[in-house]
């Protein structure tokens, strides 16, 4: 399916729902009831190494855009759960857990194409990784559960795979550890624990871990998906129970469900979702 | 003069910082750019509630307002236009608050970029966006317009670093948009207002992120005999995997006139120099200004100079970003363009862009961004030869189709301003610019905050045809 046909299938009218791989369906509250299901365009559409981007339907997996760019030593900064297509991760928005040392994910969204209320194919940002050509459409879209427009295809922008990348562990301060160490690529805690994503030049690595004390480990602890809370980094020093929070970033993941709180100036979010899907067509039920 | 508009200013400011007199209007009727327009009165807020102030008595007397940062915009985007009041936030500059813990601090918008550096240096922390005008331009006017920088192709540019903004709204209330949490709810109004060019309100705090200083950088110089290899080398050194923290290029005319005017060992007889510039951990730091070295020899360099120390560092940079001082010895005027084009198509472009300065007799140089693919053609003339003006305009708009057909886009660091804006059909729809004149709408719906900017009249559908008078290049 290409994007003229996407479109097409998502109309002029009636309630529709976006679907992705459902990895993080949860997320925003429930669709309401007799939302007609789309599915966005697969594939990816162009791949140039030296620009380091790539574009592609929004309907593919993270895992596939990462094998493809992987081929050439690069990789896209998205939560790559298995299944998770691009378009389903932009559009939640929530960072994975390297975070830390890659941004967040509105980050890595160069340029958007996405269908619109009305029914109209929408260009968003450009094909550059610098642009400052009009509004910033792309940033308003990611984190948006799919409620100002459906994304079509997607140009994202691609970083260099480190030449070691390595999991370490064990019982420390994160707080020091975040302080002594120069942009880790992650360090999560859940209280007793510590574990830090070292990448880079294999000789920095080594040399990091040992600052660290901690001891090499096949990877990430298990962490849970249930709820997630977004705090200011120093605050996860208050934090007890069961969680593995993100340090230096400000993500706690619970296992357990959290109510997302109001933003601030509600009527504003209310006026962009107004402006942008005014009879309400788009992901009905979802709350960003 | 509308003498009640400048005294209810002055109630509400102060009598000294409320200016109508024509010297001073005229100061504020431009920017960096060749654009004038305007103004009615010129005001400058101390405080948020002042700024408020300000917006609320413009719209009282039926006035649009026009915020303004040090003017050191490239593209009008500070021109005013419509006879409005101008809002300088040059005296709002205070650094409020940093929490080295957090990494961030909160700002007035009258901070000089250079100064937030430096007032966080002590905590072995910096700000990571460094445009070239960093000594003068204010972090407001960084948030206005998205700047770049050299360092910003490792780092990203000012929206990467910018954790939330308190906006003045053209209503004249309040907003803090984002958050100095990890995932503020709702949907990405920090992200929507930076880059807005001061359509949306005014930002009156700003939350910045702080970076750590790389405990290690290495700086280079190569020096080619022709800006194809200089070019080539650029991707080639992306293509292996190397993102430098800085990739910028100088061509030959530039890296004579920045070496008469600095004396930093700059080859005089070079066809193009790339400054290079890797930084992070000392053994990946060493490995990639190697391999940077290799690469450029291996594509032709006659040299690569590595800096020393600190100080030779500083000279190569000093070089670099006093290149517009440097130009002012060959002719009064320039007009510095800004455009962004895939890297690998920028052998292909450079030369359309020399061969555009051939046929309109222009003195053009290039010193730019060359790791994004971010141009900087920068034309040099002196204002008082006849036709001139009508020559350099021409050839820039060339210079713009050039770049958007070979896949680029109208601006990467600079803006829109008024000298893009009737562009913008170029690289959007009609229906693409509707959804950019809806979200300007949400925050200013009756169209008074730095009116007739960045989107063409028309762009809302059925919107009237506004003609932004008083406005002239």
């Amino acid at each position: 399916m290409d994007l003229t046909a996407f479109a097409e299938t998502v109309g002029t009218e009636g309630p529709v729902t976006a679907v992705g791989g459902r990895t993080q369906w949860h997320v925003g509250g429930p669709v309401a009831a007799g939302a007609r299901e789309v599915r966005a365009p697969e594939g990816i559409v162009e791949y140039e190494p030296a620009e380091m981007t790539v574009r592609c339907g929004a309907g593919t997996t993270v895992l596939e855009v990462d094998e493809a760019v992987g081929a050439h030593g690069q990789l896209v900064a998205l939560p790559d759960a298995v299944g998770a297509t691009v378009g389903g991760v932009l559009a939640v928005g929530q960072s994975g857990i390297r975070r830390l040392g890659y941004g967040p994910v509105r980050d890595v969204l160069l340029e958007a194409r996405y269908v619109s209320a009305e029914g109209s194919l929408i260009k968003a940002g450009g094909a550059t990784v610098k642009n400052v050509s009009g509004f910033d459409l792309c940033r308003l879209l990611v984190g948006s559960l799919g409620t100002i427009g459906l994304l079509g295809e997607v140009l994202l922008r691609c970083r260099p795979r480190p030449a070691r990348s390595q999991w370490y562990a064990g019982e420390a301060d994160p707080f020091a550890i975040h302080r002594a160490l120069h942009r880790p690529t992650s360090i999560l805690w859940d209280g007793t624990t510590t574990w830090v994503l070292l990448e880079g030049h294999p000789t920095d690595v080594d040399d990091q871990a040992r600052r660290t004390g901690l001891t090499p480990v096949e990877g990430p602890p298990a962490v849970p998906t249930e709820g997630r809370r977004s705090l200011r980094p120093t605050e996860l020093r208050r934090l007890t129970g069961e969680f593995v929070a993100q340090i230096g970033v400000g993500v706690v993941h619970l296992p357990f469900p959290v109510e997302r709180p109001e933003p601030a100036r509600p009527d504003l979010h209310r006026r962009i979702k107004a402006a942008f899907d005014p009879t309400g067509r788009l992901n009905p039920g979802r709350r960003p | 003069m509308d003498t009640r508009l400048a005294a209810d200013l002055r109630g509400a400011l102060a009598p000294d910082r409320v200016r109508v007199n024509a010297l001073e209007l005229d100061l504020y009727a431009r920017d960096a750019s060749v654009i004038s327009g305007r103004a009615e009165v010129v005001c400058f807020p101390l405080t948020t509630e002042e700024v408020q102030a300000a917006v609320r008595i413009a719209r009282a007397h039926g006035r649009p307002f026009v915020p303004r940062g040090s003017g050191t915009g490239l593209a009008g985007g500070a021109v005013p236009v419509g006879d409005p009041v101008v809002i300088v936030t040059t005296k709002m500059t205070r650094v409020l608050s940093f929490d080295e813990d957090d990494r961030m601090a909160w700002v007035e918008p009258g901070v000089l970029n250079l100064d937030l550096s430096r007032a966080v240096a002590h905590l072995g922390l910096h700000y990571a966006p460094d445009p070239s005008s960093q000594q003068s331009c204010s972090v407001g006017g960084n948030v206005a317009t998205n700047s770049g920088g050299p360092h910003c192709l490792l780092y990203g540019v000012t929206s990467a670093h910018v954790l939330a903004v308190e906006v003045c709204l053209p209503d004249g209330s309040l907003a803090q948009l984002g958050g100095l949490d990890a995932e503020p709810p709702g949907y990405d109004l920090r992200g929507a207002f930076v880059g807005s060019e001061g359509t949306m309100g005014i930002a009156t705090r700003i939350a910045v992120r702080l970076t750590p200083d790389p405990p290690s950088v290495r700086t280079l110089l190569l020096d080619f005999t022709s800006v194809e290899d200089a070019a080539a080398t650029v991707s080639a050194i992306i293509a292996a995997g190397y993102v430098p923290a800085a990739l910028e290029m100088m061509d030959a005319e530039i890296t004579r006139a920045v070496e008469d005017f600095v004396h930093a060992g700059f080859p005089r007889d070079a066809a193009a120099v790339l400054l290079v510039e890797v930084d992070g951990l000392p053994a990946g730091t060493a490995a990639a200004a190697q391999a940077v070295g290799e690469i450029g020899t291996a594509h032709g360099a006659r040299t690569v100079r590595v800096a020393a120390d600190e100080a030779e560092r500083a000279l190569l940079w000093k070089g670099r970003k006093s290149a517009f001082g440097a130009i002012a010895r060959i002719a009064p005027n320039y007009y510095l363009h800004d455009a962004v084009v895939p890297r690998t198509r920028l052998v292909e472009v450079m030369g359309a862009v020399y061969e555009i300065a051939r046929r309109y007799e222009l003195v053009m140089m290039n010193v730019f961004h060359a790791g994004d693919g971010n141009l900087h053609p920068l034309i040099v003339f002196d204002r008082r030869t006849p036709g001139v003006m009508e020559r350099v305009m021409a050839a820039g708009e060339d210079i713009i189709t050039a770049c958007i057909e070979a896949g680029g886009v109208l601006s990467g660091e600079h803006g829109i301003g008024l000298e893009k804006r009737d562009y913008m059909p170029l690289l959007f729809s009609a229906a693409d610019l509707d959804a950019q004149a809806r979200l300007r709408d949400v925050f200013d719906p009756d169209g008074v905050s730095n009116p007739t900017k960045v989107l063409p009249a028309g762009s809302r559908c059925g919107d009237l045809q506004r003609v932004p008078d008083g406005a002239w290049i």
